[in-house]
């Protein structure tokens, strides 16, 4: 069975962007625009791996992670930041949210696919 | 109840060289305009009447929703009686970007002229102003009328629009800005 | 796997100028003493999201302008650098250059020139520049390498675990170089999270923090170093993060390697450190269901965006035209039934019956898809007021009302030039210098108010000022020095419609900003052709209205249809009060000018639409006709018909598409039997009657 992914980020460009890359690479592809819709989408379906943008209205990335992190069926899922940066703060703040790892925009699509292969296959 | 719509034929000789027709009848002469301008033929039927609108203009008609008025031409022209029958005829125009429909005695035939076929109309008593009239030709035993429909209509005679769209003489219908 | 990323862009495309035009309106709307947090923030992220966008897809021109836009952006709503009008100014100019720029990439302008970036990018930077960094990094404790051996721990601690937290804080503090990486005072969600460089380690911290906080609201990690060379990165002993032992060394990639955790003791469970599964899941079963919390921690849903979706406006069209065909095929199908015997086709003929009525509504749901709020056109006038203003050393405030008011998208694009020519009127020759105002008395700001709203089968967009007004004296002045026909005893209107004329401007000095006079007749000229009329109402002094009417290609009212004669006419039912047949003893002649109705002690005129519509064969005597009370801005009047048939919604069409204005009438409708019924203009015809309407009833009070 594939394997379901949920994308979470306000551009739609990027999250078509990130759909079609994932797709062909033969994963279920689910898309959120915001924070509280992704968190809606979570519990309603289980996924295999979420990534989320940071900054978004309304629910952040932060947020959104720390509050999939308190559900019971997403202790454990990987959970990867879409950031702009790499600074010292993005890190501590993600893994104190409770993020699995960091992928900087702009990334190579190339890039994705091997991270989400090596933490889900 | 007569009801058809055109089919345009299109020829790779049309473009350019002959130019299509329709013709129609008022009251004795025989007038011919441009098929592109023609949407369809209908009859006359259910025409709402509109208060303060001069006589030739009928009224208004439900064309697939759209609201059209309706023009007697007959009546226009003081052509002869105007009657209205289940035979009588209503051409659809699309002239301007407007829809209207004119009232005709009858319709004839789809033709096909060249340009020198055309000769341009003297000044002879027809019913319609030669300032629409394009040319005559001759089509079998007939004379035809060659009309410009599109500047007839948009003619501030037949109060159909607010502007005088070809402005000839600049002046404008009343009425826009005092509204 | 190469992905051909051109299929993204024009999605990306509009994204990006629907952020640019938040941005700007965002930016218009500010109030500099007290900027909105969240329009900070708003603004913010979108300079963040075109960064994001334009670097993902390779448009590296915006994502440099957007960075240097987003840093400044970020200071401002961080607090750390304070909002002025330049700065505004230059933001704005910013996103000029980033529209310009987007407008080339999508092929629709040049290429933006190098200097004009250089020069918006030099004005941010200046502001940049100007203002220290605010934030101070906490030092980094000196001969860090020869000191004590040093831990840089990452401490989360969650807001309401009811300590004292700034004491916390504060002795923490004293162990060595502290951060407040965040800092959640009075956040009822997010928690604080610290960095501390200090010889304690990851033991050592939590059995401190042990003394004062319950294990369970708080969580330390460690760093054990940050690599620069990452795009990536995972934090091992994250939850499903791989397993740790696993090194990944290459380019691009970042990871910490594994925490000392594994030696807390095994009973110790309840710090949510970074360790695999069974920790995380501990914690998490012991935590409430956090759905409420999160939920109260949003601020609000995204605006719209989730209930609509974009469509290409050409698909749009297709299915219009596609309902028209089937429209035409069912009247074929309506006629050719028509010849049928009702009785042996009872059932084809319903439900040739059915499918007229059903495609008949999905025409009216197809073509509402159209419909567009006016707002699209509305919103680019902000931005040209205010550069208007400046440009001219006048001060307005510009105000919109009914923005929400929906026409046919085809009008939106073609009301913006019309509109824009009326607006930067108004400017120039219509609002006066802030001097000349307080001279006469009014406020220095003058007042330009666009205003959008519904009138029976119309819309109508007015721009009203409250400025000079029209110069009745000049126009006329100017129209005899032009060789028109004008007269001293011309009426306002006649005088105001003479603007209209080609090549007419009083302006005393043409100024670049509205032209040199080719305006007015060019605006007539663009309404009239899309079916519309235009109106001018002017008092001296006082200010102008100029009322754009645009035919509506749908609307839905609710009204009355009536009888009179053999004739079919609608009332709109806002304007009825209610209906009744009077008895003898309550209509009045007057001196036989006219009659009028004691409706419970009013005397009412009675309006004969039969007369006013020349309709023949009407009842005559109110006594055997109806009443039907009617009130348009404050009076009230009886119109007079044969028969109320119904009541119903009816489709407004307008009569202006293939006909023009009639007066008395607002547009007309369709009937279920095909026919057309007119919709009668209440308003107008109130108004007609008003005089008459005063004179009568007093005549008719003395009277009785």
């Amino acid at each position: 069975m594939a394997k379901k992914i949920l994308t979470v980020d306000d551009s739609a460009s990027i999250r078509q962007m990130v759909g079609f890359t994932l797709k062909s690479a033969g994963y279920e592809v689910s898309e959120a625009p915001d924070g509280q819709a992704g968190f809606a989408q979570a519990q309603g379906a289980r996924f295999d791996l979420v990534l989320t943008d940071q900054n978004m209205p309304g629910m952040d990335g932060l947020s959104l992670i720390r509050a999939l992190r308190k559900l019971p069926s997403y202790g454990a899922t990987p959970v990867l930041m879409l950031t702009t940066e790499s600074s010292e703060q993005m890190k501590t703040m993600g893994r104190a949210a409770g993020a699995t790892g960091w992928l900087v925009k702009p990334f190579d699509p190339q890039k994705l696919l091997d991270v989400v292969k090596r933490l889900i296959g | 109840m007569v009801q058809a719509t055109i089919e345009r034929t299109v020829s790779d000789e049309a473009v350019g060289t002959l130019r299509e027709l329709l013709v129609f009848t008022l009251g004795d002469e025989q007038y011919a305009i441009d098929i592109l301008k023609v949407q369809e033929i209908r009859g006359y039927e259910s025409v709402t009447r509109i208060a303060g609108a001069p006589a030739f203009i009928k009224g208004v008609v439900n064309l697939r929703g759209s609201i059209v008025p309706i023009v007697d031409m007959r009546l226009k022209f003081a052509l002869g009686e105007a009657s209205y029958t289940p035979f009588t005829v209503v051409i659809i125009l699309n002239v301007l970007e407007r829809t209207v429909g004119i009232v005709v005695d009858g319709v004839s035939d789809v033709i096909q002229l060249a340009p020198d076929a055309i000769r341009e109309a003297p000044e002879f008593g027809a019913a319609v102003d030669t300032a629409y009239i394009e040319g005559l030709s001759q089509v079998g035993d007939s004379m035809v009328i060659v009309m410009d429909i599109e500047r007839l209509m948009s003619s501030a005679e037949m109060s159909l629009m607010e502007i005088e769209r070809h402005a000839q003489s600049g002046q404008q219908q009343g009425g826009a800005v005092n509204g | 796997m190469s992905i051909d990323m051109s299929q993204f862009h024009q999605v990306f495309f509009d994204e990006t100028d629907e952020h640019l035009a938040n941005m700007e309106s965002l930016l218009l709307e500010l109030d500099l003493a007290a900027p909105d947090e969240e329009s900070l923030n708003a603004i913010f992220r979108a300079a963040h999201s075109i960064k994001g966008g334009s670097a993902t897809f390779g448009f590296s021109d915006l994502a440099e302008l957007t960075h240097v836009l987003e840093n400044l952006l970020d200071r401002v709503r961080k607090g750390t650098m304070a909002l002025t009008s330049p700065m505004v100014d230059a933001f704005l100019h910013a996103k000029d250059v980033l529209g310009a720029m987007l407008a080339a990439h999508r092929g629709h302008g040049a290429a933006v020139v190098g200097d004009d970036v250089a020069t918006v990018r030099s004005e941010l930077e200046a502001f940049a520049a100007a203002d220290d960094p605010a934030r101070q990094t906490i030092p980094a404790t000196p001969v860090a390498a020869a000191a004590a051996e040093k831990h840089t721990l990452f401490i989360e601690i969650d807001a309401d675990s009811g300590a004292d937290i700034p004491a916390i804080i504060a002795d923490l503090g004293m162990q060595g170089a502290l951060e407040t990486v965040q800092d959640a005072a009075g956040d009822p969600v997010r928690p604080w999270v610290l960095r501390l460089d200090s010889p304690l380690d990851v033991t050592e911290a939590s059995e401190t923090l042990s003394f004062v906080l319950a294990p369970e609201s708080f969580r330390i990690t460690r760093d054990l170093g940050a690599d620069e060379s990452d795009g990536f990165g995972l934090f091992i002993g994250a939850p499903a993060a791989p397993d740790p032992d696993v090194a990944f060394e290459e380019d691009g990639f970042g990871l910490f390697t594994p925490l000392a955790t594994a030696s807390t003791p095994p009973e110790d469970d309840s710090f949510g450190l970074f360790e695999p599964l069974s920790t995380a899941e501990a914690v998490a079963a012991k935590t409430t269901p956090a759905a409420p919390a999160a939920a109260a921690h949003v601020e609000r849903g995204v605006g719209g965006g989730e209930n609509s979706i974009r469509v290409n406006i050409e698909k749009v069209d297709l299915l219009l035209n596609l309902v028209g065909e089937l429209v035409i095929t069912q009247s074929m199908l309506v006629q050719s039934g028509s010849v049928l015997d009702p009785v042996d086709h009872e059932r084809l003929l319903n439900g040739i019956n059915l499918l007229q009525r059903n495609s008949r509504e999905l025409q009216e749901a197809v073509m509402s898809i159209r419909m567009t709020p006016v707002a699209f056109v509305f919103n680019r006038f902000p931005r040209v007021v205010r550069d208007m203003a400046q440009k001219l050393d006048k001060q307005v405030e510009l105000k919109m009302v009914g923005e929400n008011t929906e026409l046919d998208k085809s009008f939106i694009e073609k009301l913006s030039d019309p509109l824009t020519h009326l607006v930067r009127n108004s400017l120039d020759h219509g609002i006066e210098a802030p001097e000349v105002r307080v001279a006469k008395g009014k406020p220095a700001q003058g007042q330009l108010t666009l205003r959008a709203f519904h009138q029976g089968g119309s819309i109508v967009i007015e721009v009203t000022d409250d400025g000079a007004g029209l110069n009745r004296e000049r126009i006329l002045a100017k129209a005899r020095e032009r060789g028109m026909a004008v007269t001293d005893t011309m009426s306002d209107d006649e005088v105001w419609g003479l603007i209209f004329e080609p090549g007419f401007s009083t302006a005393a000095a043409v100024t670049d900003v509205s032209g040199r006079g080719v305006g007015m007749d060019v605006v007539k000229r663009n309404i009239l052709t899309l079916g519309g009329r235009v109106e001018i109402d002017s008092l001296p002094d006082y200010g102008t209205t100029i009322g754009i009417h645009l035919p509506l290609t749908l609307a839905i009212m609710d009204g009355m249809s009536v009888r009179i004669g053999q004739e079919t006419y609608i009332l709109p039912l806002s304007f009825i009060l209610e209906s009744l047949q009077p008895v003898a003893g309550d209509v009045k002649s007057v001196n036989g000018r006219g009659r009028v109705v004691n409706v419970r002690g009013e005397y009412l005129p009675i309006v004969t639409l039969a007369q006013m519509f020349h309709v023949p064969d009407a009842k005559r005597a109110p006594t055997e006709a109806i009443l039907i009370i009617v009130e348009s801005a404050g009076t009230r009047v009886a119109l007079m018909v044969d028969d109320l048939i119904g009541q119903q919604q009816f489709v407004v069409k307008n009569l202006e598409n293939n006909y023009h204005k009639v007066d008395g009438l607002s547009g007309a409708t369709i009937l279920g039997d095909g026919h057309v019924a007119l919709i009668l203009d209440v308003s107008t015809i109130v108004r007609s009657n008003q005089k008459a309407a005063q004179g009568l009833t007093a005549l008719a009070v003395a009277e009785a």
